[in-house]
């Protein structure tokens, strides 16, 4: 069965998309960078728990491997249409009131940094209804809190199936929470994004 | 947990930064707005305040505002952040120094000194500790007593000889520290060179003349105005062909100041002046 018509309509409203992923996302967000469209119409970004690497080894895979313009998130970069922005390690993203990104090193938050609720707070503030968000595996809580900030100001939100994801926590907490308006299967999240 | 957002809003965060400005003669107005409003709110937090009461003691509590300070501006920092930043500076900016008699080292919101004692390990092992002297500032005085010191957590230290190691740099981290029960303190060979003062980016001016000025994620807290204006003042601080360098994300966006400043290394935003 396909996705529904509500959440057909609101996810092509969405003008920003912000995925959390954590431990055992990679797979998914490896495919999801793989077949998003090069020209999806929309600003796309990635908050990603990882080490602080020096080498910056998922960035690169990544951005050698999407159809759509990727780039590594500098300090007061504009937010673009049909570019996938990935949030630097060892800094928390921001987004700004003027539509820009801007960046922060304060201390980690559920010990991690970027910390996806960080972004997804932000995000709300800013963009509200304007955006989707889309809670991957995980083996913590964050993203639980800032997606229900985004439910909230009217964002949709998806959590995806624990039962399905490598890690179920994260999305569980996020549910948990009452943060999701939607739990997805991976097969139900592509059947989406490809919509 | 610090995630809370909202609890203010955009007028009061900016009727917040007119007291700041009116009672203590401080100028936030050039912050970015998402990341003082999260340092706000998480203030309230702690302190278990509504806005009413920080107004209330921002106003009338001149105690509570050298705390409030601390914690408005970020002050997390490690040794060595950005080993491949240090390598850098080891290829690129190293030799140009060592031919100077005297090399004079800037390094811009130093917070507790972690970059400056950094940089002065480089330095020795460069064979350049007896000729340089490195000047750490900051707007925090708290922090500055910190960086003083010199004296910090073992367990700290210790989480930056990864760090320390990617660098490429002999021996280990904890080889530069006195190491005193769960204290680790920096040599002094290497704190004699270091002077900290406080110094305020946006209302204070041009007080040497520097081979180098390190100041590596202020900017990403400040709007692009400001970071213009700094930006005009450390090319004024610098001697002909002098060096800086900003955090790995914060690039050099005005065109003015790009003919100014030549890019050395794109990745490490490590820049040189050019012309006078």
């Amino acid at each position: 069965m396909g996705p529904d018509k509500k959440l057909l309509e609101r996810w092509h409203d969405a003008q920003i998309v912000l995925f959390g992923g954590s431990a055992g996302s990679f797979k998914i967000l490896f495919r999801i960078i793989k077949d998003l469209p090069e020209k999806l119409g929309k600003t796309v970004i990635l908050i990603i728990h990882r080490k602080k690497n020096f080498f910056s080894e998922i960035e690169k895979l990544f951005s050698e491997n999407s159809r759509m313009y990727m780039r590594e998130i500098e300090d007061k970069d504009i937010l673009k249409t049909n570019t996938m922005y990935i949030a630097p390690a060892n800094y928390h993203t921001l987004i700004e009131d003027g539509g820009y990104f801007s960046l922060d090193v304060s201390e980690p938050v559920w010990y991690s940094k970027p910390s996806i609720d960080v972004t997804f707070e932000s995000a709300a503030e800013v963009y509200g209804n304007k955006c989707a968000a889309i809670l991957l595996s995980g083996a913590n809580q964050d993203g639980a809190g800032g997606m229900l900030k985004l439910r909230e100001s009217g964002a949709l939100t998806i959590a995806q199936e624990p039962a399905d994801a490598e890690m179920p926590e994260m999305p569980r907490s996020a549910i948990n929470l009452g943060a999701a308006d939607y739990i997805l299967t991976q097969d139900e999240i592509f059947k989406l994004l490809l919509s | 947990m610090d995630t809370a957002q909202g609890i203010i809003s955009n007028a009061q965060v900016q009727e917040l930064i007119d007291i700041v400005r009116k009672v203590h003669g401080f100028d936030f107005s050039g912050y970015t707005k998402a990341s003082l409003k999260r340092r706000l709110t998480r203030i309230m937090l702690l302190n278990k305040f509504e806005f009413y009461d920080l107004k209330h003691v921002l106003i009338n509590d001149s105690d509570f505002f050298q705390g409030f300070l601390e914690e408005i501006t970020v002050n997390v920092t490690e040794m060595f952040r950005d080993p491949s930043f240090y390598k850098a500076v080891n290829a690129q900016v190293v030799p140009y120094l060592s031919t100077y008699q005297h090399v004079k080292i800037w390094s811009a919101g130093c917070s507790t000194g972690e970059e400056v004692y950094s940089m002065a390990i480089l330095l020795n092992e460069a064979g350049l500790g007896k000729k340089s002297f490195i000047y750490g500032t900051d707007i925090n005085t708290e922090v500055l007593r910190e960086a003083r010191k010199g004296i910090y957590s073992l367990r700290n230290i210790k989480s930056y000889a990864e760090n320390y190691q990617y660098t490429g740099l002999k021996g280990s981290i904890t080889d530069h520290f006195t190491i005193l029960y769960d204290a680790a303190s920096i040599h002094n060979e290497l704190k004699q060179n270091t002077l900290f003062s406080v110094h305020n980016l946006i209302s204070d001016t041009v007080f040497n003349e520097f081979q180098m000025i390190s100041c590596r994620n202020v900017f990403i807290y400040f709007e692009t105005f400001l970071q213009e204006r700094i930006l005009d003042l450390f090319y004024k601080s610098l001697c002909p062909l002098g060096y800086l360098c900003l955090g790995s994300k914060e690039t050099i966006r005005s065109d003015s100041f790009k003919s100014k400043f030549k890019v050395i290394n794109q990745k490490e935003n490590i820049y040189q002046k050019v012309g006078t």
